[in-house]
């Protein structure tokens, strides 16, 4: 790990300050994804600006029934609030399939956004990658795919967004608020994380010294009727190779309300709007689910290794909303 | 197998049993399920490992590794290096000492130690594998060297490796051995008979590359003395081994390198050998002229460390009308390295377990251009029982016959190739015990007859099998004043129970309260003998020669006794109990060890004893067996795989201490799901490295992974091994896979031949 | 908020160097001066020679450097010492309170483990779990996320403690000293 100097900043305004003015200086939450980073000497920052000091550690309940997020929150903290329990049952589920205990105690919420990509290739120095080094080629592309993109993808880089609890913001249509030397403003949650394109080292919308200071949820009825599925190599603790994240609504056997998104099959949280178009209004049964799945998946491109996520997506598609559907 | 070999097994078949132990049958502390000796330790982080002794003035090292798998170094750029601050040193094959080429591994040469490479380590520009130091960094702190590691630039010039098992295993040739015996075996026209057989199946089965993955990665300290002496902490599996190998490198004298490994956090296999960085970490300590920590990072461990090589087997049975095998045909290909020659064995396997009219059995090997391979838990057991398990399933599946009963059926008398008796084989009866627990018959015969919502169920048993080692061992023991006994030698403990096992042994065997007696091990400063954690011997080793140091020193202790002692010319046996020696059936007429000691003056006697060759083994065929019986359930939908019970079977000797091997059993199963459904190391062909070396990226199993795993066991003793036991360190790990595999198709119809089962392959 | 155009009142951040914190580990009051890039992994280890917290992976991969910390289970190879100041932290080595801790007794009991490795961060993990479970932290195999009370069965148990790799296998006896030593408390 490269030397860095490191300030603990109290209030906002100077953790703008700091990030701005400090050349080469990255914010640093829980440090689970960044420490580990460093270590591989991926992320090499000269000052690292510490924001778990920030007053943007609280849940809030919204007047409308909505909830804001601070940037700060802890994982587990999120997951075990009540509202966030009762209201977005899938939020809390995605976060307790991430990871594990100690690293949702860690980890913030703004973290969680950010984390980077585990391709293996990224990970590795010694192999060529376009995130790491533009222009360098993608080690990936002819090597172990099986984690890797099967939607949105590049030339460039196919790699995946890793989050689980970022999946479930996708379908609750979430916004991030930031706040930067120009101000504040808010991204819609499918903005916020960006494909790859030619461009795979830009993996969001946020703009040099900007800082996420929360998330806003929007109140969603039928969402307390939603699930996340989460399927993986082993039982517990390692990435999705796919997921599902999805709130229904059913009346009278036909959808009614809809929202759903994926995890591990691209770049981004995956918000399955195809899909949801197909479904609105149709008959809430194993047909349409299928249909939809299809619908979603069919820019779906599989290389050699990840063929198989093309069909688990779908399938798990299909068995997340019949099970929401209660089939 | 040598012309020596081959007179020496024939000339032990005449040789007259060792009498039996009468401990073998006595009720004591062995077979009590005593809980650990170091649990306090364990439990509240008291034990010390390998890279947590305190040194004064320790430096800190990390290796620089190699990006390319084969090649020439063309220049090393340490520039930025040497100025980064902190750094001390920087050893490259310029500066390094001189270091010989470390001798290889053969079971006649124990006492040399041995690496898994024999290839000089830092001592030219020639690249071997990728992963191979070509430097290291000595820094004042680990953040310091860590960095300025990163700072060293390589050039090299690359030339093409040979990397891809796949694409080469074509080229694979006959090694001159297999673990001492002939690599090819042939009983009768296997060919002919197969053709001919009733029933008969023949399937490629495919094993990947594996790492050990043992949660301490390996770690040395080394430190020079002004006379030239090396001291190193070193996390091994063989202290003894280790501080020869070392003497050799560096020119030394065997008594001048001491090795102190007191607890070892997992080895598997990973630590039995001597890798490069314990040369390098005694190297830079040179270099430094300081006392130097290397403690490897995860990704080193891949990188430095070699694992179980890729396999590819085929086996093909065939069996007549009634069942009884006609043919056995198991051969096939593994990969290991110009400099570690280690064709792991898998083809053993079927020489022992089954009869059959004919067989063929045999294995090839090819040279790949990557770090060495090495054992790892039940070397090719555990690779050789997933193929062989599998094809027997698949045979009672064509055949309509219960796969227990199929092995029942073919169950031998003798052992199948080398004619010799069982000393103790009871693996009839463990199938028996373990389907009754199990429930086994209440399955039906039917694949894909089990269903629980979105959940497909299936059972799968397969045959668990592990030879018995033994290696001569020296002990000391000392007997004090105080009462008290200290039993010593270089063994190592890494998980196994060691001392907790042969204090129970020594209490018993002395007459002594557990309390009374202690253990000293971990320390090549005692008495050197090939004592290794390895090839589940170390038990056996140990205890047969604590048995005839005890006897050593009863005999010692009568004498000193002398005249005025109610032992004195004694016509009836001597017992040891009660603290001390008592005439047989004679109530309190003898003498305690301390009153012996006092009256005679001394503070304690210390006798020193070697057990003998291991003739037994060579007699009889002896090994472990058990029954793995498994239930999966399989998702429909995802091909989500998950063991939801788990019962293993096992006749392995007397058990010892049924708390520490129900244990060892349970790991071994548990390795075994990870090699079934998850362990993969992936290695990319296109530049012969590793890609996953994390433990994020190779998924050993979770807590969630493990079902409750049930064992039993017969417990029948055989009179032949040291306390009657059999190894139990290994065998969990064998037939484990295989079980699990049968298992996903009786819950599935899919046979899986390829692992690891991912649920992929299930979709 | 800051705008553009306004000076910064953010003191700049010192150079890299040495970096002086105040930590309790243990109930103790350490105060050390550091290199920012130590870990408190590195800090506990190599600084203090508090070498019960394990280091298995360094990569947030194995949990066998789980300590506590103000009562919540972190992963001391992932924290920065310097992000720290002022924080209570708890390892191995002050679970036992002159006798051992149920848990630390139920391991023994139920050998739950073989070679040790892995231990310290199994109890840590275990002890820092149930406080979860405690406060109604739901789970992975929780089926209901607003359900009131969850079992304490052998898959919740599993599933928490799924951060703490064991390849020696012990688990089993762990998941069964885990049981033996909260089930009581559990059913209060
Ligand atoms: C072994 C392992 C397994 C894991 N498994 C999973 C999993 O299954 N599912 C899953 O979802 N995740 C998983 N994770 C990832 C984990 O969720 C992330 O590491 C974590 O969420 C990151 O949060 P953090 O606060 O620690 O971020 P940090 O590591 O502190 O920071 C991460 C990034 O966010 C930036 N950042 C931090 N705060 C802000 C802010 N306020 N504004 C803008 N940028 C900011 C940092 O500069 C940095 O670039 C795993 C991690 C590990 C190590
Ligand atoms: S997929 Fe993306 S992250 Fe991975 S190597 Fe290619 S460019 Fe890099
Ligand atoms: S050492 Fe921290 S998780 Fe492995
Ligand atoms: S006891 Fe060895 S890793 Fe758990």
């Amino acid at each position: 790990m490269k030397s860095f100097a490191y300030a603990r900043a109290a209030d906002l305004e100077t953790a703008v300050q700091l990030l701005s003015k400090t050349p080469n200086a990255k914010l640093l939450g829980g440090g689970t994804n960044l420490v580990d980073l460093m270590r591989e000497n991926i992320e090499q920052p000269d000052a690292l600006v510490d924001v778990t000091g920030l007053p943007l550690d609280r849940i809030q309940e919204r007047p409308d029934g909505g909830l804001v997020i601070g940037a700060t929150v802890r994982n587990t903290a999120v997951a075990v609030h009540p509202v966030v329990r009762d209201r977005y049952p899938l939020l809390a589920q995605a976060i307790v399939f991430g990871a594990s205990g100690q690293i949702r105690n860690m980890a913030t919420v703004a973290g969680n956004l950010m984390q980077r990509t585990r391709c293996l290739y990224f990970y590795d120095h010694a192999a060529r990658c376009n995130k790491r080094a533009p222009g360098a080629g993608c080690d990936a592309i002819g090597g172990f795919n099986r984690m890797h993109a099967i939607l949105g993808a590049s030339d460039s880089c196919i790699a995946t967004h890793p989050s689980d609890m970022c999946v479930a913001l996708a379908a609750l249509n979430a916004k991030v608020k930031v706040v930067g030397p120009n101000g504040e403003r808010t991204i819609a949650f499918e903005d916020f994380h960006r494909l790859p394109e030619d461009t795979p080292h830009i993996e969001t919308d946020l703009q040099p010294g900007e800082l996420i200071t929360g998330i806003e949820i929007p109140p969603l009825g039928f969402a307390r009727r939603s699930l996340y599925r989460k399927i993986r190599d082993r039982a517990s603790y390692a990435f999705a190779l796919v997921s599902v994240a999805a709130a229904l609504e059913v009346d009278n056997g036909k959808v009614r309300n809809i929202r759903l998104a994926l995890g591990g099959v691209a770049h981004k949280p995956w918000r399955a709007t195809e899909a949801e178009r197909v479904l609105a209004g149709a008959n809430a049964g194993p047909e349409s689910f299928r249909q939809a799945a299809e619908a979603e998946l069919a820019p779906a491109r599989g290389l050699a290794h990840n063929d198989f996520k093309i069909e688990l997506a779908k399938r798990t598609i299909v068995g997340v909303l019949g099970e929401l559907a209660g089939g | 197998m040598s012309v020596l070999q081959k007179l020496m097994e024939t000339v032990v078949q005449f040789m007259p049993d060792k009498a039996p132990d009468p401990l073998i049958h006595k009720h004591g502390y062995l077979g009590t399920p005593v809980s650990r000796v170091d649990g306090q330790r364990k439990v509240k982080g008291e034990a010390r490992f390998t890279a947590e002794f305190e040194i004064e003035n320790l430096a800190y090292a990390v290796p620089v590794c190699s990006t390319i798998a084969k090649g020439r170094i063309i220049s090393i750029d340490a520039y930025d290096a040497e100025r980064s601050p902190g750094v001390i040193a920087i050893v490259t094959a310029e500066n390094a000492p001189k270091m010989k080429r470390p001798p290889l591994m053969d079971v006649r040469h124990m006492d040399k130690g041995f690496a898994a490479s024999d290839l000089a380590v830092l001592q030219d520009d020639k690249i071997s594998w990728d992963g191979q130091p070509v430097a290291v960094v000595v820094a004042e702190t680990l953040e310091q060297a860590e960095h300025a590691a990163s700072l060293v630039r390589v050039e090299y010039d690359e030339k093409a490796a040979r990397v891809s098992f796949e694409d080469l295993k074509a080229e694979a040739t006959v090694p001159s051995a297999v673990m001492g015996e002939d690599p090819e075996l042939e009983i009768g026209n296997a060919q002919k008979a197969f053709a001919a057989a009733a029933f008969k199946v023949d399937n490629l089965y495919r094993t990947p590359h594996y790492n050990h993955n043992a949660i301490e990665p390996h770690a040395a300290i080394a430190a020079w003395d002004e006379d030239g002496r090396l001291t190193v902490f070193d996390s091994t599996q063989f202290v003894n081994g280790c501080k020869h190998a070392l003497a050799g490198m560096f020119g030394l004298d065997g008594d001048d390198v001491r090795v102190i490994a007191p607890f070892v956090g997992g080895g598997f296999g990973g630590k039995a050998a001597l890798w490069n960085h314990t040369a390098l970490c005694a190297a830079a300590a040179k270099v430094a002229n300081r006392p130097v920590k290397m403690a490897l990072s995860r990704e080193d461990v891949f990188r430095l460390i070699g694992g179980r090589t890729p396999s590819e087997q085929r086996v093909a049975l065939g069996a007549d009308k009634e069942g009884k095998f006609a043919a056995i045909i198991h051969t096939g290909v593994t990969a290991t390295t110009t400099h570690a020659k280690f064709p792991e064995q898998f083809s053993l396997t079927p020489r022992h377990l089954y009869a059959s009219r004919t067989m063929s059995v045999g294995q090839k090997v090819v040279n790949l251009d990557t770090v060495a391979n090495t054992w790892m838990r039940a070397p090719g057991e555990s690779i050789g029982t997933f193929a062989l398990e599998s094809a027997i399933d698949e045979l009672a599946y064509a055949m309509k016959i219960d796969p227990v009963e199929l092995r029942r059926l073919n169950e031998p008398e003798r052992d199948p190739t080398k004619g010799t008796e069982f000393s103790s084989r009871h693996l009839v009866e463990a199938y028996r015990r373990g389907a009754e627990k199990f429930g086994w018959s209440g399955r039906p015969a039917e694949p894909c007859s089990q269903r629980d919502g979105k959940w497909l169920i299936g059972q799968g048993v397969a045959t668990a099998y592990y030879p018995v080692f033994r290696f001569p061992a020296a002990v000391r023991l000392r007997i004090a004043a105080d009462g008290s006994a200290l039993v010593q030698a270089a063994a190592n403990e890494m998980g196994m129970g060691t001392a907790t096992v042969q204090i129970q042994h020594a209490a018993d065997r002395l007459g002594l309260p557990l309390e009374m007696v202690s253990f000293r091990y971990g320390d090549s400063d005692l008495p050197d003998s090939p004592i290794i954690a390895g090839g589940s011997s170390q038990t056996g080793s140990i205890a047969a020669a604590v048995q005839v140091a005890v006897e050593k020193a009863h005999r010692e202790l009568v004498k000193l006794a002398g005249n005025g002692s109610p032992l004195a010319g004694a016509n009836v046996e001597i017992e040891a109990r009660d603290g001390g020696l008592f005439l047989s059936g004679e109530g309190n007429k003898g003498e305690t060890y301390a009153s012996i000691l006092k009256r005679a003056g001394r503070d304690f006697i210390e006798v020193e004893e070697t057990s003998g060759m291991p003739f037994e083994v060579m007699k009889y065929s002896m090994a472990s067996y058990g029954a793995q019986f498994c239930k999966a359930r399989v998702n429909r939908e995802s091909g989500e795989v998950r063991i939801s019970r788990w019962l293993g079977s096992f006749d392995c000797g007397r058990i010892l201490n049924p708390k520490t091997a129900v244990s060892q059993l349970r790991g071994g199963i548990v390795m075994g799901i990870g090699m079934a459904l998850a362990e993969e190391t992936l290695l990319d062909t296109r530049r012969g490295r590793i890609m996953n070396p994390s433990l994020a990226e190779y998924h050993v199993p979770v807590h969630l992974d493990v079902p409750h795993i049930e064992i039993i066991y017969n417990d029948i003793p055989d009179e032949h091994t040291p306390l009657g036991a059999h190894g139990v360190g290994e065998i969990g790990i064998t037939g484990a896979a295989a079980a699990i595999a049968n298992a996903i198709f009786h819950a599935t119809g899919k046979r899986i031949r390829d692992l690891p089962i991912t649920l992929g392959k299930l979709l | 908020m800051p705008s553009p155009n306004q000076t910064p009142k953010a003191v700049p951040i010192p150079p890299a160097g040495s970096a002086l914190i105040l930590l309790k580990i243990n109930g103790v009051d350490r105060s050390l001066s550091i290199d920012p890039r130590t870990s408190l992994l590195d800090v506990l280890r190599e600084h203090l020679s508090l070498t019960g917290p394990k280091k298995g992976c360094n990569q947030g991969a194995c949990g066998a450097c789980t300590v506590l910390m103000d009562g919540q289970r972190v992963l001391s190879c992932l924290s920065l010492a310097v992000q720290l100041e002022g924080r209570e932290i708890t390892t191995i080595e002050g679970i036992a309170n002159g006798e051992l801790h149920p848990l630390q007794a139920a391991f023994i009991e139920h050998d739950g483990f073989q070679c040790g490795y892995c231990t310290p961060g199994q109890i840590c993990s275990a002890i820092g779990m149930f406080q979860e479970f405690q406060n109604g932290l739901p789970s992975a195999v929780t089926g209901d996320m607003a359900a009131a009370t969850i079992e304490f069965s052998d898959t919740e148990i599993k599933e928490r403690m799924s951060g703490n790799l064991c390849r020696c296998g012990a688990y089993v006896g762990i998941c069964e000293a885990i049981h033996s030593a909260f089930d009581r408390e559990v059913a209060k």
